[in-house]
Formats: structure tokens, sequence, C-alpha cells
């Protein structure tokens, strides 16, 4: 159980990359904390400098109340879980969860005890005696927990760890994680770059691009007012539709509210409606290109006439369209969001 | 996979049965040869079936020898053979898994340089250095020595470069998961790698005995002292070396001898192999 504080943390590599530039954030103890953004954003890279596993250029690292900046990734007293298991093959389940406690020196009679408690909790108490490669994907994900659950460590680190798991496996895995670790209320870092992951799974989300945080705050709120267009695009799916104003104008659109310096006004595919609401409203022309029903709800792409705009709108069950049908939406003013596009942030 | 075809399979055939006779048919001849009494060979014709003389034979070259022509009881022979065999083996493969270890986890100055200057002496093999290592060792009292034996054949480019290779397709995650788990690099050396590298500890050992056990030249080089003779310069030394004809029969009996430990050590370490492969990873 452990705060963990960063403070302006730097990553220059050898070549003079920049992988994490000023990174700051603090994490309460006990809260789940997901770091979230595309390949190369510095997420990982971030993780392992909390870790240990990088060196970190510049800034302050707390857990607890130790500065650990200088410690070994052991002594930082967190346990990580590891994208690809990282499992020892040539040792059994049972010789995974209890290396990390041996090479401690924790005495024997202990090390039972805790191993078997966790292999209880993850349920994978009857192949403590099986090698890794004689157990499925999610087995092996487990023990990977377990390995880590069995430390007892201040914080959890977890490296995107169900990248490798079928759809199915991933969701159940996650709600797994999730329950867990709310019930041992420990301090975790989540790196993930599937944004439905991080927003099911967060207290607060991070998300990162380029080394710096775009945005920090618990999921609903970035999803509900993303701080910048990168923000927008990346979580949530669809993808936020994005109408340039300049359409709107030439289109004699454009709302009178929006505030000063708007030149990208965004909305939500769930936002966009197909009838008339009574508050105030865009109404926005268009003609249907495709329309791909996915069970409870259908996607409908729209072109908007005049512009070539493409917009994605995502509506209950299977709406009366037709390819090439002309179609008007309505986006409620409330719904929109808007930003500009040279400094990539919101307006409001 | 070629067709089912006759008359191809039955040629292939005819060639495999060939290179087996070529390869099997000079340790037959020996095998016979350990088998008939020693004035056989002095009549030009060479026996293709079992004498009676193979008990005779085999206890003499073990228990007896002929040492006025040059055959000593080969016990002790087989025993310095074993020691030297042995010694190669497991100096190589400790000295290869503690190089390639350095050079693949460790990140120091000159690592590069270093690992070149290893990979270029699989060009130097002992003949070519025979002489100035000779001298070396000549100076450094080890003639005649078990260690005089061993110690200039155990630095080896091949068992490093290797492991080297090995060890770089070990995850690096790996690692990473050891440290967070408290292994420092010598505890991830011995409770992860070495675990991993079983497999082909075993199959570098298994080259490595033969290579040392094989070895002629250099003993012939550096022992003067008969207790110090190694078997297959022995065998030599048993043709030459007597005042009167060679003993074939005894010769022949102490070369099956002699090629029965490299035979043992492949049996048994082939269940090893077979056993490795059928449980390594992946």
């Amino acid at each position: 159980m452990a705060r963990i504080v960063i403070d302006d943390l730097h990553k220059i590599y050898a070549g003079g990359v920049k992988a994490v530039t000023g990174v700051s954030l603090d994490i309460a103890d006990g809260e789940m904390i997901v770091l979230v953004g595309p390949s190369g954003c510095g997420k990982s890279t971030l993780l392992r400098m909390v870790a240990g596993l990088e060196t970190i250029t510049s800034g302050t690292l707390t857990i607890g109340d130790r500065v650990v900046n200088q410690l070994e990734p052991a002594e930082r007293d967190i346990a990580m879980v590891f994208q690809n298991y990282a499992l020892y093959p040539h040792m059994t389940v049972r010789g995974n969860l209890a290396y990390g406690l041996k090479n401690r020196g924790v005495p024997k009679a202990d090390i039972d005890r805790r191993v078997t408690e966790a292999a209880t909790m993850l349920e994978i108490a009857e192949y403590l005696d099986r090698k890794p490669r004689a157990l499925s994907g999610g087995q092996r994900q487990r023990v990977a927990m377990g390995r880590a659950l069995v430390r007892e460590p201040a914080a959890f680190l977890f490296d995107e760890p169900l990248s490798n798991l079928d759809a199915k496996l991933r969701v159940q895995m996650r709600v797994e994680i999730r329950q867990l670790q709310r019930r041992l209320g420990t301090t975790s870092l989540y790196v993930t770059h599937d944004q439905l992951e991080a927003l099911t799974m967060a207290d607060r989300l991070v998300v990162l691009n380029g080394g710096v945080i775009e945005q920090l705050g618990t999921p609903m709120e970035v999803y509900a007012k993303p701080a910048s267009v990168f923000v927008a695009g990346f979580i949530g799916s669809p993808a936020m539709n994005m109408i340039e104003a300049s359409y709107l104008r030439d289109h004699g659109l454009m709302p009178a509210t929006m505030p000063g310096g708007t030149d990208l006004i965004g909305v939500r595919p769930d936002d966009l409606l197909l009838n008339a609401p009574s508050e105030p409203h865009l109404a926005l022309p268009g003609t249907v290109v495709l329309l791909e029903p996915a069970g409870a709800e259908s996607h409908i792409y729209i072109t908007l006439d005049g512009g070539g705009q493409p917009i994605t709108v995502r509506v209950a069950g299977l709406p009366e369209a037709a390819e090439g049908q002309q179609m008007t939406l309505y986006a409620p003013l409330t719904a929109l969001h808007p930003f500009n596009q040279n400094t990539g942030r919101r307006t409001d | 996979m070629v067709e089912n075809d006759r008359w191809g399979t039955l040629f292939a055939h005819i060639i495999l049965i060939l290179g087996v006779a070529v390869v099997v048919f000079p340790v037959y001849v020996a095998v016979i040869a350990s088998t008939h009494e020693g004035g056989t060979f002095l009549r030009g014709v060479m026996p293709l079936l079992p004498g009676t003389y193979g008990w005779e034979n085999y206890t003499t070259v073990i228990f007896e020898g002929r040492s006025n022509a040059g055959a000593p009881p080969i016990g002790g022979m087989l025993w310095n053979s074993f020691v030297m065999a042995m010694s190669i083996a497991i100096g190589k493969i400790a000295i290869s898994l503690l190089s390639a270890f350095a050079i693949v986890y460790f990140r120091f100055r000159f690592r590069i340089f270093f690992f070149w200057l290893i990979f270029v002496t699989l060009m130097l093999p002992v003949e070519v250095r025979i002489v100035p290592t000779f001298e070396v060792v000549a100076q450094l009292g080890m003639l005649n020595t078990y260690a005089g034996l061993s110690i200039p054949l155990i630095a080896s480019a091949t068992a490093t470069f290797l492991f080297r290779q090995f060890f770089m397709t070990v995850p690096e995650e790996m690692l990473e998961a050891a440290r967070v788990d408290g292994a420092g690099p010598l505890k991830f050396f011995k409770d992860i790698l070495m675990p991993l590298s079983v497999t082909n500890i075993a199959a570098m050992f298994v080259i490595m005995f033969i290579y040392g056990w094989n070895q002629y030249l250099w003993p012939l080089l550096i022992t003067t002292d008969d207790s110090y003779y190694t078997i297959v310069m022995g065998i030599q030394r048993m043709i030459t070396g007597g005042d009167s004809e060679p003993l074939w029969h005894l010769i022949m009996a102490t070369v099956v001898l002699a090629a029965l430990p490299p035979i043992l050590v492949i049996l048994f370490m082939q269940r090893l192999f077979v056993k490795g492969l059928t449980e390594t990873e992946k």
C-alpha cells in the first residue's frame, strides 16, 4: 500500500530520443491509474521507469515515502505483470510464484501459505505442480498475476497484460483484475493501448501522446470533455466525428454560441440523432454511404452534402436507412466539442 | 515429399547402405581383428570372421600389457584420456557460459571488441598455434601434467558463440521479471539461464568430450612421462614403439576399448537431448 508520486519525470534515450517529457502524476494509495495511448507514446517507458527497469533521466519518483530513483526494481517493493507473462519455463507454477519470495528470504512456511492463498484466489491451485507450457493463455495470465500477488507489494504495475488473450478472455480477465485490485486495495499502474480497457478499469486515466500527458481525469470526465483533439479521437469507439468549422460556416450551419478560436467541432457518434430534438441543435444533411449492423446497435456512415465530410453515427437497433439515401443528422448544441486545430486543445 | 517411386527408393537405399558399409566396415575389421591371435596378421590375410582369442586379447590389454612392445596396461591411458576429455569439456562449457553471459547481458567498454577477439580465435585451431602454445606451457612447467594437457585446449570460441546465440533468444522480460523478483545477475544466471541452457550444455558436452578424447598431436607433444600418455597417442606408440612387429591383435583390442567411452557418452547424453528437446518451451 503506498502513494506514488511522479514529479516531472523525463526519459531521454542515449540517441537523444525523448520518450517521456515532464510527466507529473500523484497516485493516491489504493488507486488504479491507467496509462493509455498509441504505441510509442511513452506509456510503457513511464511504467518501466516506475518499475526501475529504465533509468530516470531527470525528475523524482517517490513510492510510499521513499525516493526510489536509484533503487533496483526488487528494492522498490513493486510487482510487475508482463505482456508476455515472462514466466520461468523450467519452474512449476509453484516455483514461479515462490521464486521472488525465496530470493527475499521469506521463511518456507510463509511462502507456502502465501502461494496457496494467491493460487486459491486466482483459481490456479490445481495447476501448482504444472509447468507453464502445460497451461492455456488465460491460466498463464493468472500465474503471472499470482506472481505479483504473493509478493504483497506496495504497488502493482501492469504492462499490457491482456493483449495476448483472445477477446472473450480479455473481457473476463479485465473484470477479474479490477475486482482483485479493489479487494486488495493495492495501488496500481496499468498500461494499455485499448481505450475500452482504460475506460472500464481506471479510477483515473492518463492519456499520453508523444511523451506528454494530454489529459488526466476520471474515465467519464475524459470521455465527456476531452481536452484535446487527440484525446477526442483516441477515447471512445467509434472515434469522435470531427467537422471543420469552415464547412459549417460555408453552409450557414455554424452555431453562434461557439467560443472564439474554434475551427474544428467534434461530436460523438452516439450523440447524433436521426430525428430533430426539441433543444437547440445543428442539422446536418448528408448521404448514407454504408450501413453496418452490429447486433444491438448499428453504425451508419454518412457523407455530408457539399463537403465530403465523413461522419459516423451510432444508433440502437437497425434503423430504416439504405445506402445512397438522403438523411439529416441532428446534433444537440450541448453535445458539440469545440477545438482549435493549431493548438489541438479545447476552446471552451 | 518425393513421390512413391520404387526405383528411386531402391536407389536411395543402395546408396545409403553403401555409405553405411563404408563407415562400418573398418570398425567391423577392428572388432574382428581383436579376436584373433597375433600370428594371424603376419600371414598377410585379413580374416573377416571372429576368431577365438577375444577373451585372451582383451584381458592381456587390460591387465598385463606388453611393456616391451610399447604397450603398458591401458587402464592408466584410458584414465588420462578421460581426465583430459572431462577437463576440456567441463572447462570449455564453464568458461563459454560465463563469457557468453558477460557479452550478452553486460554493457562494458570494448564489449564488441572482446566478442570479436573471441570470435577470431576460431581461426586459430590448436595445430596452427601449437609451437607457441608448447613454449608457453613448457615455460609454465606444465609439461607432463593434466593441466598442460587440458588448459591450452579449453578456450573456445565455438561454445561461446553458441551460448551467445542461445542467450539472445531468451526474452528480455525473463531478465526483467527476475530483477523484479529480486534476483541479481549471478542468481539469474544460476536459477534461470543455466536451467534453460541444459540442452545446449549437453550438446556442447558431447562435442567437447569427443574433441578432447580424440586429441592426438597435443598430448604427443607435451607428454614424455608414460604415466601421462593418453589412449589415442598410446595406440600410435603401440604401432611404432616396440622392438618387434606391431601386435595387431592387441592394438585392435585397444582401439575397440578406446572407442567405447565416447560411444557411452553419446548414448547417455542422447537421453538427455531427447528429454531436453521434448521439455523445452515452444
